[in-house]
């Protein structure tokens, strides 16, 4: 008797066990679901607006008539400031903390600190670059100022990404360099440097990407504008894709629902390349060493 | 310039790259100062700034105050309902994270053959990269209009903006984040305790689930944590799809406002510099805050606690 028993608790186990894979497999699936619904959504809902005049047209009230190019020039414009600031501060911080700094307990409050900052939402940051830059130094609810808050959001992703991407570069280069009389210096610009510039600009295409689609800081800055002009200045207002994009949703017609999902598909497909330009550049330089 | 001269210039050159590298990674502190001084100063003004009806917003009204309307007479600041329906969203958000997440993170570690991971990892990472924008626009034109058709079939009423459709993408926004720390720390259990439970005649799941989970624990914890903390910070798909009533409810059929996408109504109408309506939101913000603060903290510190275990 006890070893039919055993034998069907051993039958019950195994049909538990393959019940369980399936579930677990299910809940994969849901999220694969997600993703095909969120995309078929947008482009069953974006896809007629979205063609040359649509890019190409300021917006308007009338949806027929109205575009992205105004925001489009205005994420180009706040996307290359932000890339300039962020790029040399970040490395030079991340050089500084993995190469430079000693282990005292102000440099380990620095690197806790960088990790907190990752962490606060991006809408703080967007009130703080709204008191500070649009408020303070009465920039006013311009390109800088919003370039400039940018930068603080995204210097936290760039400093973590490139001090992983130093510490991957294997300790005997620099014993190598410092063998044949370099400075320490000399061997961190001229050998660590160059060995990790691979994975600092991965990570800085990932960091520029998460920028083009924040919203929230953006909207703190530059607030709901009508533009029907390109900027041509640092110092001119702007408005970014995400703003234009979320003031469509906004409104109550439908038509404007269109050119909300036709934005969504012009910002997926500037995501999209750009993630594909980094995965591009790592198998390079890969390829290269 | 001999030898010598040379290298004491060399010397002093490197030293002065060296003090500019240094000063260059005090802008993060500078920034943190900022970001502390400004949230501080302006709740400041905010608590000594006179409201409508010439009295001052007392704190303890502020925070235990169950009536928020800054925009209307007479006003009321008392941020509990705002709270209130963050934490609505959170509570489904995390709902929905724990289930996907975890079992994607169990399903990655201890059953997903190699060439499975390749297909799945991907998709994760689109997830992850999504911007919130659109995560939006999905809550409102699609998970939204199947809510209400649903919730008609059982005779509820459900409103457009609703606090449901938000916390349901916003689970799936937090997904990849939650599966991706999970999975590390499954990972990171050794295998010498999977092959004693597989040796005692133990089957998968009861392998996954009575020793590597437990084993994990902590690991698995702190990827909630920060996703809490995520999902408290979220701001677009809130002010999108939930609507832009602080109601003080727990019911997520209503339409709430979520502290993040009370500051976008006030940002989106440039409140102008010094009234009272501009303070509301940096006293907000420190609330926010303080919360994902110590959620992050307390997340961070549950991370290293597993790591030093194995």
């Amino acid at each position: 008797m006890t070893t039919i028993n055993s034998g069907s608790k051993f039958k019950i186990r195994e049909r538990v066990d393959k019940g369980v894979n399936v579930l677990l497999a299910l809940s994969i699936f849901i999220a694969f679901a997600t993703l095909i619904a969120l995309i078929f959504d947008i482009l069953s809902d974006g896809w007629e607006w979205f063609d040359w005049q649509f890019i190409n047209s300021f917006p308007s009230r009338k949806p027929e008539i109205a575009g992205i190019k105004a925001a489009f020039f205005g994420t180009i414009w706040v996307m290359s400031i932000t890339a300039l600031l962020s790029i040399p501060i970040g490395v030079c911080t991340a050089l500084y903390l993995e190469m430079f700094a000693e282990d005292t307990r102000f440099n380990r409050f620095i690197k806790l600190n960088i990790s907190n900052l990752a962490g606060v939402p991006s809408i703080i940051y967007g009130i703080i670059g709204m008191a500070i830059f649009v408020e303070f130094f009465q920039m006013g609810r311009v390109i800088l100022a919003g370039s400039l808050t940018m930068t603080l959001l995204i210097l936290p992703i760039i400093i973590i990404a490139s001090q992983e991407a130093i510490k991957q570069v294997p300790s005997y280069y620099m014993d190598a360099a410092l063998a044949l009389g370099s400075t320490k210096w000399q061997a961190v610009i001229k050998v660590i440097l160059p060995q990790a510039i691979p994975g600092i600009v991965s990570g800085f295409i990932l960091a520029m990407s998460r920028a083009i689609g924040e919203s929230a800081p953006m909207i703190a800055i530059s607030a709901l504008v009508y533009l029907t002009f390109l900027p041509s200045s640092p110092l001119d207002r702007f408005t970014v894709m995400p703003i234009q994009i979320y003031n469509w949703i906004s409104q109550p017609q439908d038509d404007f629902r269109g050119l909300a999902a036709a934005g969504i598909i012009l910002l997926l497909i500037m995501l999209l390349s750009l993630n594909s330009f980094a995965i591009f550049l790592r198998d390079y330089f890969q390829r290269r060493s | 310039m001999n030898y010598r001269e040379y290298t004491e210039t060399r010397r002093h050159r490197e030293k002065l790259a060296i003090l500019t590298l240094r000063s260059i990674s005090l802008i993060s502190v500078v920034t943190t100062i900022a970001i502390l001084f400004f949230l501080f100063f302006e709740t400041f003004n905010f608590f000594t700034t006179e409201m409508d009806d010439g009295g001052f917003v007392k704190p303890w009204d502020f925070l235990f105050g169950t009536k928020w309307t800054p925009l209307f007479k007479p006003q009321s600041f008392g941020i509990l309902p705002l709270v209130a329906g963050t934490l609505l969203v959170t509570i489904i958000a995390v709902s929905v994270a724990i289930l996907l997440g975890l079992s994607t993170a169990i399903f990655l570690s201890e059953y997903a053959p190699e060439n499975l991971r390749r297909v799945i990892k991907p998709i994760l990472e689109i997830l992850a990269g999504i911007p919130t924008v659109v995560y939006g626009y999905f809550a409102l034109t699609f998970i939204t209009p199947i809510l209400i058709d649903l919730s008609g079939v059982f005779g509820l009423n459900m409103i457009i903006f609703n606090a449901l459709s938000a916390g349901l993408v916003m689970g799936i926004m937090i997904t990849p984040m939650v599966s991706t720390i999970s999975e590390d720390a499954l990972i990171s259990v050794p295998q010498h305790l999977r092959d004693a439970s597989y040796a005692m005649g133990a089957k998968k799941f009861q392998t996954a689930f009575r020793v590597v989970v437990p084993a994990a624990l902590s690991g698995i914890a702190a990827s909630l944590v920060l996703g809490i903390s995520r999902a408290i910070g979220e701001t677009m798909i809130v002010t999108i799809a939930a609507g832009s009533t602080p109601n003080f409810t727990l019911n997520p059929l209503e339409s709430i406002q979520a502290m993040t996408a009370f500051i976008v109504q006030i940002s989106l109408g440039e409140a102008p510099h010094g009234s009272i309506e501009y303070s509301t939101i940096f006293a907000v913000g420190l609330v926010l805050f303080i919360m994902t603060l110590s959620l992050n903290i307390f997340g961070r510190w549950l991370v290293g606690k597993y790591s030093e275990n194995y």
